[in-house]
C-alpha cells in the first residue's frame, strides 16, 4: 500500500517529564518517529513539555511546542496548526492517555483529526483490562485469573475466591505504580487502597499470583495489511513478581526451546492481530517453568521502554518503522536501514547476547525501602553486549558505576548465609551480589533456583564467574598464563576485576595483555547475524579473532556519554552528547560515541559515525582509543561519568579536548578551589572541615546558625543538610560520624539568599553567558530541584555585572575551554560562589532552547580552538529574551517508598518541564501545570504544619489563601498561630495524640494540599517525614518550601487561566 | 581438545572439540536460528553438512526425545561459539556434548562463528574438514575432493514403504529425508499416509491410488537425482502433487524448469516470504542451498523471498500442482505459513 495521501500534517505527542517508568526511551522513540515522518515529506507538529529532549529541538519537527501536555493546550495547538492526524503511540502512557482523553472529549472529532497508527478502539482493547481479558478469551489466549474491582470490599471477596497471594494492578498507570503483591488481607487493603487512588479510572485488577513463572516479552509489529513480525524476544532473569523495569533482562531468551519460543511468539502475534495493532506493541507473557502452560500478562499497544531496548539490542528501529506504518506503509515496503538491501519485514537474528541491568537510585536514597516488586523503582538502565552471557553480565555490572568490577562485593560479606537467603528470596537491588555470595559459600544451584525462581541456567553462569573469581584470589600474577588470561577476558572479566582479585594494579594486567597480544576486537550489530553485508556502524567488544571495525584516515573525535540515567545525571547529558556529535559532524570530523544506555538518542547508531556500545570504564574506553586513535576525546558532556576518566586519560597521554584534567581537579578539589577563590578575591560562604562533634559545635558558634553540613567525600548534595541549632547539628554529626569516621564533615555558613546559576562558555580569553538563571527557592534547595527562571526577574544590573566578572575570572583562571557551570548566592547585596562544575550541566538544554544559543555547538567549536569573538553569539551576557521561561522540576518520590519528600540540598527530582510566557505568572502557571499540579480555581482544604521560624513568613501566604476561601486544618501550635492572625482553622491531632490524627486526615482524600515546613528531614521516624510521605502516597499536593508555596498561591490568587495564555512555538522564543 | 576447521579456501579456524572427536568432512553452512538446534541437527536435509550456528550459545535447553525431526542427528559436524555444559529445561534429557558423542558427531566450540559466517557469506558455501590435527593444504584437498553427497536422499529416506493410518484422504509421501513434523502436519489433517522410499517407482506409488502425492524435503542437489526426476514426471501427470523444499525443486525440474546453487543458502527461522496473491508476508523456516531459478513454462510463482527475491513457491496453471521452497511445518521456526497445508488439502 502506498502512503496514505490524506496525511499531510501530523501531531506527535511526547511523553513529558522524565519520571520513574517513563524516561529517555521516549525521547529516542519520539525523535525516531519525527524523523521517520519527515523523511516521507509529512509536516510534523510536536508537543512535549520536556525541554531536555532531542525531540523538542527545532530541527526535529516543523513546529515544536514545549507546552503542558493537556487537552486544553492540545486543542489550542490543533486550532492553530490544523493537523489532519495525531500519532499517539510515541509518547508512552502519557501519549496514549491524552489521546484517549482528546477522543473521549470529542476534540479529535470536532477538528477532524484522525488517529494514525494503532486506533482508539485498539488502544482501548489493549489497555482496558476487562476488554482485553474478554478478547483474550475469544481468541483462546490464556490470561491470569483476575477481576477488575472498584472497592476494597470487592477485592477482599475476590481474593478469598482465588486464594492469596494476589497481585494488585491499577488501571492506566505508569510502571505499575500503586501495584504490589498482597500475601494477606491486611496487605491487600493497604495496596488496593493506594491503587484505587492512583488509577485514573478508580479501578484495580486483582489477579492470581504466578510468582516464580518465567517472564518473557516479545516486541512485535504489525502493519495495516496484517503483516506481523517479532523484532526480539527477551527473558527476565528475575521471574514474574519483579517489574520488568526492575529486572535483569537478557535478549534473546536463553532457556526456551524452539517449541516454547514459537508457542509464545505465535501467541504474541495472534494477540496483535486480534487487537489490530498498527505499529509496535509489547507483549508480556508468563511461562510455567515446568510445563508448556503460559499466560498473557499484559500488552502495551505502543512503543515502550522494552521496545527501545529491543531496538538497541537488535539494530531494528521500531519507533521509526512504527511511524511509517502509521503513514500507511506496509512492513514489506519499508527499507531495513541496517542492510539497505532487505526490508523491515523480517525478524532480526542476533549473534550475541544482550543483558540489561536496571540502575536504581538507592545510592542517593539510602533510607528508601529497596525491596523490589511489581512497582518499578529504577531510574535508568544499562545494556551490555557480549558473545557469551558472562561477558554481557560483567560488562553490565561495571557499566552501573557501583565501583563493582566483579561479582565479589565487599558489602555482602558481613551477612550470614541465613541473612543472604532471606535477601535473595525477598530481593532488592543487590540480589545478584547476594546470590553470588551464596554460591561462593557453596550454596547449591538447584536450591537457589527453587528459592528465587531464577532458572538454573542463569545461576550456573553466575557460578562460573564466582568460581573463576575464587581461583583468581589464589593466583599469583606470575602464574597467570596467556591462555588463562585470554579465557577470562573472553568471559568479560575486566583488567581491574582480575587485578583486584589477584592483588595487583590493573595496569599490570593491561601490560600482560599487551605482551601476549590479547586485544579486544569489535563486532557489528547488524540485525542479521552476519548473513548480509550491513551498514550499521554499531559495535561491541569481544576477544575473538576477527575485528570488523575499519579505522578511517579521517580526523576523529570521541565523545564519552553519560551512562545510565540516575538522579542528578539525567537525559540532559545525553542531549549534550548528541549535540556535541552533531556539531563535530557539521565541522567535517568523524565522530565516535561510547555509551551504555539503551534508552537514549546518543545510542541510536544514526547519530554518530561510529557507536561503541561499551561500559564507560577506563579499560573499556581506552581499548577503543587504542584502536581508533582519535585526535581528541570530549568528556565535558558526559556528566560525572565522563569527567571521572580525565585523570586516567591524562596519564595515558590521551588528548582531552577542552578543560585540562589538572584544571578540572582544581575546581573539584575543595582546598585547591578555596585557594583559587581567595586569590581571585571572590567570596564564598565561610566554612571548615571538622572531625569531631565538639569541633562542629565550636565552628557553628563561630559561623552562627543556620549552617550547611555535608560529608566531604560525596558529590551532588548527597547527605547534605541545613542545621538551625545545636540539637540538629548534634543529631546530624553523631549519625554522620558513626557512618564514616575517616573523612571530615564540611560545615559552611548557610546563606539564606537568592540562588543564581549560569552555564558559560569560555575560550580561554573570553566568556559567553547565554543566560543567567534565577532560582525561585532560596539557597538550600538543590539547584536541580529548584524552579529556575530565565531571564532573572530580581537580579539587579550590578549583580549581573559581578556575575559576568566572577565567571570570567574563574573560567580564565581554571583555563576552561568549553563549558563551566557556576552557582552563586546573592545575599544582602553581595555575591558568593557556592559551586563550580567545569563541565556541561543539566540546565544546558533548557537554556539553549529558551535563548536560542546553541550552547553545545559553541562550546564544541571553542574546544576545537575557535574563538568566541569569531562565532555569531559574541561574548559577555547574551541578550535576554522578552519571554519568560521557567523550568520546573518533576519528582518520582511517590514511586520510592520511604524516601524523603521535602525539598532540600539533596537532589531528588527525576525530570523537568518548561513553561514559557510573556509574564512570570504565566510561565510559572504553565510550568506547574506541566509538572502535574492542579491549579484550577476552586476552594481548597489545606493542612498546615509550620516550624516556629517559618510562621511569620507564612503569614501573607495564609492570608491570601484565606481570602480565596480555603479551609485550614493545622496541628495545635500552627493552629494557634493561624488563629492569631485571624484565620479560622480546624485542629488536627499530631501523630502521637490518638486517632484520627493528621495522617488519617490526609488519607481520607479530603485534603487538597499539605504545607509542611521540614525541620530535619531524612529521619523516617519523625512526624514531618511521615506527614510528607503520607501526602505523597495519597496523591495530595505537598509543599515544603515557602518560596514555592508563595509562588503557587500568587498564581491561584491572580485568577490566571490556562485558556488565556498564548502558546509559543520554539522558534518564537528569542523573537517575541 | 584443540581442534580445527580447515576450509577448502585455506582458511583455518581453531577451537575445542566436543562430541565424538573424529575427523569429519562436509559442506560448511551457517544457520541463523536462535533456537531449534536439535530440530535442525535431526533434519535429514542437513545430511552431509557441517552446520555453524550463528547464535553463540548452543545447547542451553539441552536435548529431549520429543523434538527430533528424524531418528537421529544427520549433520556431519556442529560448530558453535559456546556449547552449554549446564543445560536446563523441564524437558531436557541429554546435554549436547553427550548427544553428539553417542551419535558419533564431532563438534567444535570456541570458534569465531561470526567470522566464519562472513567467510561463507563472501565466498559461498565451502567444503571443510573438522580435525584435531591440522593437515597441509594438499592433503586437505585430497580429502575434500573425495567428499560426495550425491546419493544423500537414499541414505536418509526410508528404505521400506509403510503406512500411517488415518480416516481422511490418502496421501502418498515420497521420503527423501522427511522431517517428522511434515508427517505430523499431515496426520493432524487426518490423512491416511503411505510413505515410499525415494527410489519407489511411479507405478508403485500410483498403484496405491492415493488422492495426491507429496514430495518431501531432503538433502543435496536436485540435479543429482535424474531417476527421481523421471519418476516425478510420470507421477505429476497422474495425481495432484505437492512438494516442499527438495520436492519443490524436483517438481520444477520435472516440468522443465531449472535449479541452481545459492551462494550461501537460506538457513534460519527468520526468512520473510511473500504470498503474492494474498499480498502478505510470512516469516518462515528455511533450509536450502539450491533454488529454482527458472520457472517451468506452465507454472506461476506464488511466493518469493523478500530478502533476495528468489522463488519460494510455485503453482501449475492448469494442473493440481503446488510447491513451496520454505518449510511451512516449522520445527524449528515460526509456523506463520502453516496455511500452506490447507492449500495442499484443497488439491487432494
Amino acid at each position: 500500500m502506498p502512503k496514505l495521501n490524506d496525511i499531510k500534517k501530523v501531531l506527535v505527542v511526547g511523553s513529558g517529564p522524565i519520571v520513574i517508568g517513563q524516561a529517555a526511551e521516549f525521547d529516542y522513540s519520539g525523535a525516531q518517529a519525527c524523523q521517520g515522518l519527515m523523511e516521507e515529506g509529512v509536516q510534523v507538529v510536536l508537543i512535549n513539555s520536556n525541554p531536555a529532549t532531542i525531540m523538542t529541538d527545532k530541527e526535529m519537527a516543523h513546529k515544536v511546542y514545549i507546552e503542558p501536555i493537556n487537552t486544553e493546550t492540545i486543542e489550542k495547538i490543533i486550532r492553530l496548526e490544523k493537523p489532519d492526524s495525531i500519532l499517539p503511540g510515541m509518547g508512552g502512557q502519557t501519549g496514549l492517555n491524552i489521546t484517549l482523553e482528546l477522543h473521549d472529549k470529542g476534540i479529535l472529532e470536532k477538528y477532524n483529526v484522525k488517529v494514525i497508527g494503532t486506533s482508539i478502539d485498539s488502544i482501548k482493547k489493549g489497555e482496558d483490562r476487562e476488554l482485553f481479558k474478554r478478547l483474550m478469551e475469544e481468541i483462546n489466549q490464556p490470561v491470569i485469573e483476575s477481576k477488575t474491582i472498584a472497592t476494597i470490599k470487592e477485592a477482599l471477596v475476590y481474593a478469598e475466591e482465588i486464594g492469596y497471594p494476589v497481585v494488585v494492578r491499577p488501571a492506566y498507570t505508569l510502571g505499575g505504580s500503586g501495584g504490589g503483591i498482597a500475601e494477606d488481607t491486611n496487605e491487600l487493603i493497604e495496596i488496593a487502597s493506594k491503587g484505587l487512588h492512583l488509577s485514573r479510572v478508580g479501578q484495580v485488577l486483582i489477579e492470581k499470583s504466578i510468582k516464580g513463572w518465567k517472564e518473557i516479552e516479545y516486541e512485535v509489529m504489525r502493519d495495516a495489511k496484517g503483516n506481523c513480525i517479532t523484532v526480539c524476544n527477551m527473558e527476565n532473569i528475575d521471574p514474574v513478581g519483579i517489574h520488568t523495569g526492575d529486572s535483569i533482562v537478557v535478549a534473546p531468551s536463553q532457556t526456551l526451546s524452539d517449541k516454547e519460543y514459537q508457542m509464545l511468539r505465535k501467541a504474541s502475534l495472534d494477540i496483535i492481530r486480534a487487537i489490530e495493532i498498527k505499529g509496535g506493541c509489547n507483549v508480556q507473557l508468563a511461562l510455567h517453568p515446568k510445563s508448556f502452560e503460559y499466560a498473557v500478562i499484559e500488552i502495551n499497544p505502543r512503543v515502550s521502554r522494552s521496545s527501545a531496548l529491543a531496538s538497541k539490542a537488535t539494530g531494528y528501529p521500531i519507533a521509526k518503522v512504527a511511524a511509517k506504518i502509521a503513514l500507511g506503509f506496509s512492513l514489506d515496503e519499508i527499507e531495513n536501514a541496517v542492510t539497505k538491501k532487505t526490508f523491515a519485514c523480517f525478524e532480526p537474528s542476533l549473534d550475541y547476547v544482550v543483558v540489561k541491568i536496571p540502575k536504581w537510585p538507592f545510592d542517593k536514597f539510602y533510607g528508601a525501602d529497596r525491596k523490589l516488586g511489581t512497582k518499578m523503582m529504577a531510574t535508568g538502565e544499562v545494556m551490555a553486549i557480549g558473545n557469551n552471557l558472562e561477558s554481557a553480565l560483567l560488562k553490565g555490572i561495571r557499566s552501573l558505576e557501583l565501583k563493582q568490577y566483579s561479582l565479589d562485593h565487599k558489602g555482602v560479606k558481613k551477612y550470614s548465609l541465613h541473612e543472604l537467603k532471606e535477601k535473595v528470596m525477598y530481593p532488592n537491588d543487590e540480589r545478584l551480589f547476594y546470590l553470588a555470595e551464596m554460591l561462593r559459600r557453596g550454596y547449591r544451584v538447584q536450591k537457589l533456583s527453587e528459592e528465587t525462581g531464577m532458572d538454573e541456567f542463569f545461576i550456573n553462569k553466575i557460578k562460573f564467574i564466582v568460581e573463576e573469581e575464587e581461583k583468581l584470589k589464589l593466583t599469583k600474577v606470575e602464574n597467570l598464563t596467556s591462555d588463562r588470561l585470554k579465557g577470562l577476558k573472553q568471559k568479560g572479566f575486566s583488567d581491574k576485576g582480575i587485578a583486584d582479585l589477584i592483588g595487583v594494579t590493573p595496569n599490570e594486567i593491561y601490560e600482560l595483555r599487551k605482551m601476549w597480544g590479547i586485544n579486544t576486537v569489535y563486532k557489528m550489530v547488524d540485525t542479521c547475524a552476519g548473513e548480509f553485508e550491513a551498514m550499521s556502524p554499531y559495535y561491541y567488544s569481544t576477544y575473538d579473532n576477527e575485528d570488523e571495525v575499519a579505522v578511517s584516515n579521517r580526523d576523529k573525535i570521541m565523545v564519552i556519554g553519560s551512562g545510565p540515567i540516575r538522579i542528578g545525571q539525567g537525559i540532559e547529558f545525553d542531549y549534550c552528547s548528541v549535540h556535541c556529535v552533531k556539531a563535530l559532524r557539521n565541522l567535517g570530523l568523524e565522530t565516535i560515541i561510547v555509551n551504555n544506555n539503551p534508552e537514549t538518542v546518543s545510542t541510536d547508531f544514526n547519530v554518530s559515525d561510529k557507536l561503541y556500545f561499551e561500559p564507560l570504564t577506563e579499560e573499556d574506553t581506552y581499548n577503543i582509543i587504542e584502536k581508533e586513535k582519535p585526535k581528541g576525546v570530549i568528556l565535558q558532556f558526559g556528566g560525572q561519568t565522563a569527567i571521572k576518566l580525565a585523570k586516567f586519560f591524562d596519564e595515558k597521554n590521551v588528548t582531552i579536548l577542552g578543560t585540562s584534567p589538572k584544571d578540572i581537579d582544581a575546581a573539584e578539589d575543595r582546598e585547591k578551589f578555596e585557594e583559587l577563590l581567595e586569590e581571585l578575591d571572590i567570596k564564598r560562604p565561610k566554612g571548615k572541615g571538622i572531625w569531631t562533634l565538639e569541633e562542629g559545635l565550636d565552628i557553628a558558634r563561630e559561623l552562627s546558625y543556620p549552617i550547611l553540613v555535608r560529608p566531604s567525600y560525596v558529590l551532588g548534595g548527597q547527605g547534605m543538610e541545613i542545621c538551625h541549632d545545636d540539637s540538629e547539628l548534634k543529631y546530624y554529626l553523631s549519625d554522620a560520624f558513626s557512618k564514616d569516621k575517616k573523612n571530615p564533615i564540611l560545615v559552611d555558613k548557610y546563606l539564606d539568599g537568592r540562588e543564581i546559576e549560569v552555564d558559560a562558555i569560555c575560550d580561554g580569553e573570553e566568556v559567553l553567558i547565554p543566560g543567567i538563571m534565577e532560582h525561585l527557592e532560596r539557597a538550600g534547595v538543590h539547584s536541580g530541584d529548584s524552579i529556575s527562571i530565565y531571564p532573572p526577574q530580581n537580579v539587579p544590573q550590578n549583580i549581573k555585572d559581578t556575575i559576568l566578572r566572577y565567571t570570567k575570572l574563574i573560567a580564565i583562571k581554571l583555563n576552561v575551554k568549553g563549558m563551566i557551570n557556576i552557582q552563586f548566592i546573592e545575599y544582602k547585596g553581595d555575591l558568593y560562589i557556592i559551586e563550580v562544575n567545569p563541565r556541561s550541566s543539566r540546565t544546558v538544554p533548557y537554556i539553549s532552547k529558551v535563548t536560542g544559543v546553541p550552547i553545545i555547538e559553541v562550546a564544541t567549536r571553542v574546544m576545537l580552538g575557535e574563538k568566541l569573538r569569531d562565532l555569531p553569539y559574541g561574548v559577555g551576557i547574551y541578550q535576554e529574551t522578552n519571554l519568560i521561561s521557567v523550568k520546573v522540576p518533576v519528582f518520582s518520590t511517590e514511586k520510592l517508598p520511604k524516601v524523603e519528600a521535602s525539598l532540600g540540598p539533596e537532589m531528588r527530582s527525576t525530570g523537568e518541564v518548561l513553561g514559557v510566557s510573556d509574564t512570570l505568572l504565566g510561565a510559572m502557571y504553565k510550568g506547574l501545570i506541566a509538572a502535574g499540579m492542579d491549579l484550577s480555581h476552586r476552594k481548597r482544604k489545606i493542612l498546615v504544619t509550620l516550624r516556629p521560624k517559618d510562621k511569620e513568613e507564612f503569614k501573607d501566604i495564609a492570608i491570601k489563601m484565606n481570602d480565596m476561601g480555603y479551609d485550614f486544618l493545622a496541628t495545635q501550635n500552627t493552629a494557634k498561630y493561624l488563629k492569631s492572625i485571624g484565620i479560622e482553622v480546624e485542629v488536627v491531632k499530631k501523630i502521637g495524640e490518638g486517632t484520627p490524627n493528621i495522617l488519617d486526615t490526609i488519607r481520607t482524600g479530603k485534603i487538597d494540599m499539605v504545607f509542611n515546613s521540614p525541620t530535619k528531614g531524612n529521619d523516617s521516624k519523625r512526624d514531618g517525614f511521615m506527614i510528607r510521605r503520607t501526602a505523597i502516597e495519597s496523591s495530595v499536593e505537598l509543599m515544603t518550601s515557602l518560596d514555592k508555596a508563595r509562588a503557587i498561591v500568587d498564581i491561584l490568587y491572580s485568577n490566571i487561566q490556562g485558556k488565556d495564555l498564548r502558546l509559543y512555538e520554539i522558534s518564537q522564543y528569542d523573537k517575541a | 581438545m584443540k581442534s580445527y576447521l580447515q576450509l577448502e579456501n585455506g582458511v583455518i579456524f581453531e577451537g575445542n572439540a566436543f562430541g565424538k572427536i573424529e575427523d569429519t568432512v562436509g559442506e560448511v553452512v551457517f544457520n541463523t536460528g536462535m533456537t531449534g538446534y536439535q530440530e535442525l541437527m535431526t533434519d535429514p536435509s542437513y545430511y552431509g553438512q557441517i552446520v555453524t550456528m550463528t547464535y553463540p550459545l548452543i545447547g542451553n535447553y539441552g536435548i529431549n526425545l520429543e523434538d527430533d525431526q528424524s531418528d537421529s542427528p544427520k549433520i556431519k559436524g556442529l560448530i558453535v561459539r559456546e556449547k552449554c555444559d549446564y543445560p536446563n529445561n523441564f524437558r531436557c534429557e541429554l546435554d549436547l556434548d553427550g548427544y553428539l558423542k553417542y551419535n558419533n558427531i564431532m563438534g567444535l566450540e570456541g570458534i569465531d562463528t561470526r567470522a566464519l559466517t562472513k567467510v561463507i557469506r563472501e565466498t559461498g558455501t565451502l567444503k571443510g574438514l573438522m580435525t584435531h590435527r591440522r593437515l597441509p593444504q594438499s592433503k586437505l584437498m585430497d580429502i575434500l575432493n573425495e567428499y560426495d553427497n550425491s546419493d544423500a536422499v537414499r541414505k536418509v529416506g526410508t528404505k521400506e514403504s509403510y503406512t500411517i493410518k488415518g480416516s481422511g484422504k490418502h496421501i502418498a509421501v515420497i521420503d527423501f529425508g522427511i522431517k517428522n513434523n511434515i508427517l505430523e502436519s499431515f496426520k493432524n489433517k487426518g490423512l491416511k499416509i503411505t510413505v515410499f522410499p525415494s527410489n519407489a517407482s511411479a507405478d508403485e506409488v500410483i498403484g496405491v491410488n492415493p488422492n495426491g502425492i507429496f514430495l518431501s524435503n531432503g538433502p543435496g542437489d536436485p540435479k543429482d537425482y535424474p531417476d527421481i526426476i523421471e519418476n516425478v514426471k510420470i507421477m505429476i501427470d497422474k495425481k495432484p502433487t505437492i512438494g516442499i523444499c527438495l520436492g519443490h525443486q524436483l517438481i520444477a525440474l520435472a516440468l522443465g524448469g531449472d535449479t541452481g546453487k545459492l551462494a550461501f543458502g537460506h538457513r534460519g527461522c527468520n526468512h520473510p516470504v511473500k504470498d503474492i496473491k494474498k499480498d502478505i508476508v510470512y516469516i518462515t523456516s528455511q533450509n536450502h542451498g539450491y533454488v529454482v531459478n527458472k520457472v517451468p513454462q506452465d507454472m506461476e510463482v506464488t511466493h518469493i523471498s523478500l530478502n533476495d527475491k528468489t522463488i519460494e513457491g510455485l503453482r501449475h496453471i492448469t494442473k493440481p500442482i503446488l510447491t513451496v521452497q520454505f518449510h511451512p511445518e516449522a520445527s524449528p521456526g515460526p509456523d506463520d505459513a502453516h496455511g500452506v497445508f490447507d492449500e495442499f488439502m484443497e488439491l487432494l
